[in-house]
């Protein structure tokens, strides 16, 4: 399969690339590790007149570990995401995760942020984004803002970006002492993708004090478990407790049909996921 | 559309080789690998990279490269297995290994499959079952049914 004829540019930097997107927002995709948009362009689904090359800007890179946070370039691969050491120190949840992610090639290519910008609603990351209270930091030729990764997915591979923004950097603050993350995912056996993936935290003093989850696959866009997390915080993290919570939000979620799974199934699969989740914290 | 079809230089550092092409946009990096430099070792299988037949080393990491633009691998140094054990040299312990463990039938999936195998070799000196079973799972073999895929490559960590 051979993608219609295109125009290529590689950006130096983040500013570089801003000012490109900005001659002409519409026609223009960026392309990081390529491993959608190719795929997608190949299929002639998407027929951008220019493709801006982002996987060389050194800004949009790495991982930093300070005192109060954790930043991530947008660009930093899966494998990356894997390997880290200092980032495996503070959050085993970024292995955990990676490890579930295609395979390892793709994980060689493929990048956070392209994941994140896509917002396919099986994506492995959004869940996770969510969990950890992650902000996207956005830029563009106007100047950079915030968005909590709570609202930066909006619907089925739509996001808050608007045209000529870039996801920069991904911030998450760092987890108070005592929270602890997992996630987990039904394997689409096909694709690989979440038909329903939760990644949960909580934080255990006699009674879950904080609790935060995000799920994926299950709705048009990952989305809080809201529901879930309001009825435990305040209660013990007892088996009882858990198996209520997730039979409430699966109750209160509207999810997604499709050949491969009906929206009562994937219902049933939040309750399930959610609790296991739940469980191998408590 | 004039515009559009416009080429770009591209050089890589193939096999050790440092060449040059002049690529349109839209050029996948397997079409450079197999039809400019003629190195049919590299498959095309599923296209859509699922099954791991076009895997390549680009700077050192396992990639399908039906899934990369040649135009992206501007700089990249990439080897093939052409360039694993080049004509007249030693087979690569990888490759030996799958020899004497019969862990191919007809081939396909085999150039693909020793990349990967390399890959997680280096990251991982010592994986057991489980890690192989991992490392190898974006290469699809129609054929052997993996026992025998597993097998060399875990005679390969038994040697140290
Ligand atoms: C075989 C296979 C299996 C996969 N399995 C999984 C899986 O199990 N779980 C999972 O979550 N994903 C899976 N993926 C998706 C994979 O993780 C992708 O690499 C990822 O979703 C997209 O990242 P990318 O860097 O390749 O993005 P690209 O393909 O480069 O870009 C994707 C889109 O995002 C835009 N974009 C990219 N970066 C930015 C940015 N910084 N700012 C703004 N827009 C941007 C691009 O313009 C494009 O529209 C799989 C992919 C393949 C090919
Ligand atoms: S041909 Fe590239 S993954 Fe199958
Ligand atoms: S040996 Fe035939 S596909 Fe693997």
């Amino acid at each position: 399969m051979i993608p219609a004829a295109f125009d290529y540019v590689r950006a130096g930097s983040l500013a570089e690339a801003m000012n490109l997107l900005q001659r002409d927002p519409e026609g223009t995709k960026l392309v990081a590790g390529g491993h959608t948009l190719i795929p997608t362009l190949k299929l002639r689904l998407a027929s951008p007149a220019l493709l801006v090359d982002i996987r060389g800007i050194a800004e949009m890179k790495g991982i930093q570990v300070s005192e109060n946070s954790i930043s991530i370039g947008a660009l930093t691969t899966h494998a990356e995401l894997l390997v880290s050491e200092p980032l495996h120190q503070v959050l085993p949840i970024f292995r955990q995760a990676a490890n579930l992610i295609a395979d390892p090639q793709v994980r060689n290519r493929g990048t956070i942020g392209g994941s994140l910008a896509n917002a396919d609603p099986a994506a492995d990351w959004p869940a996770v984004m969510i969990a950890l209270k992650a902000e996207l930091e956005i830029a563009s030729v106007n100047g950079s803002r915030r968005v909590a990764a709570t609202d930066f997915f909006v619907d089925i591979f739509s996001t808050a970006l608007e045209p000529g923004e870039v996801l920069a950097t991904i911030h998450i603050p760092r987890p108070a002492t005592g929270m602890r993350f997992t996630y987990r995912k039904i394997r689409h056996p096909a694709s690989g993708y979440a038909v329903v993936g939760v990644a949960a935290g909580v934080a255990v003093t006699g009674v879950a004090a904080d609790v935060s989850i995000g799920v994926t696959g299950a709705a048009s866009h990952a989305f809080p478990a809201d529901v879930a997390a309001k009825f435990l915080v305040g209660k013990p993290l007892s088996r009882e407790n858990i198996e209520e919570a997730a039979r409430l939000q699966s109750a209160a979620t509207e999810c997604l049909s499709d050949r491969y799974a009906s929206a009562e199934y994937r219902a049933s699969l939040v309750r399930t996921e959610t609790r296991r989740a739940l469980l191998a914290l408590a | 559309m004039a515009e559009a079809e416009k080429r770009h230089p591209v050089t890589i550092e193939i096999n050790g080789t440092r060449r040059t092409f002049e690529v349109e946009s839209r050029k996948l990096l397997v079409h450079l690998i197999r039809d400019d430099l003629g190195l049919t070792g590299t498959h095309i299988g599923c296209d859509t990279s699922q099954c791991g037949a076009c895997t390549v080393e680009v700077d050192g990491l396992a990639t399908k490269s039906c899934t990369v633009l040649a135009v992206m691998a501007d700089g990249a140094s990439i080897t093939t297995i052409e360039g694993v054990s080049p004509a007249g040299s030693a087979l690569d312990p990888v490759q030996t290994a799958f020899h004497e463990h019969h862990a191919l039938q007809c081939g396909f999936c085999t150039p693909g499959m020793i990349m990967s195998a390399r890959q997680l070799l280096r990251a991982h000196p010592d994986p057991g079952h489980d890690d192989i079973r991992h490392g190898i799972a974006g290469n699809i073999c129609r054929c052997t049914g993996y026992q025998n895929i597993v097998r060399a490559i875990e005679s390969l960590v038994a040697k140290g």
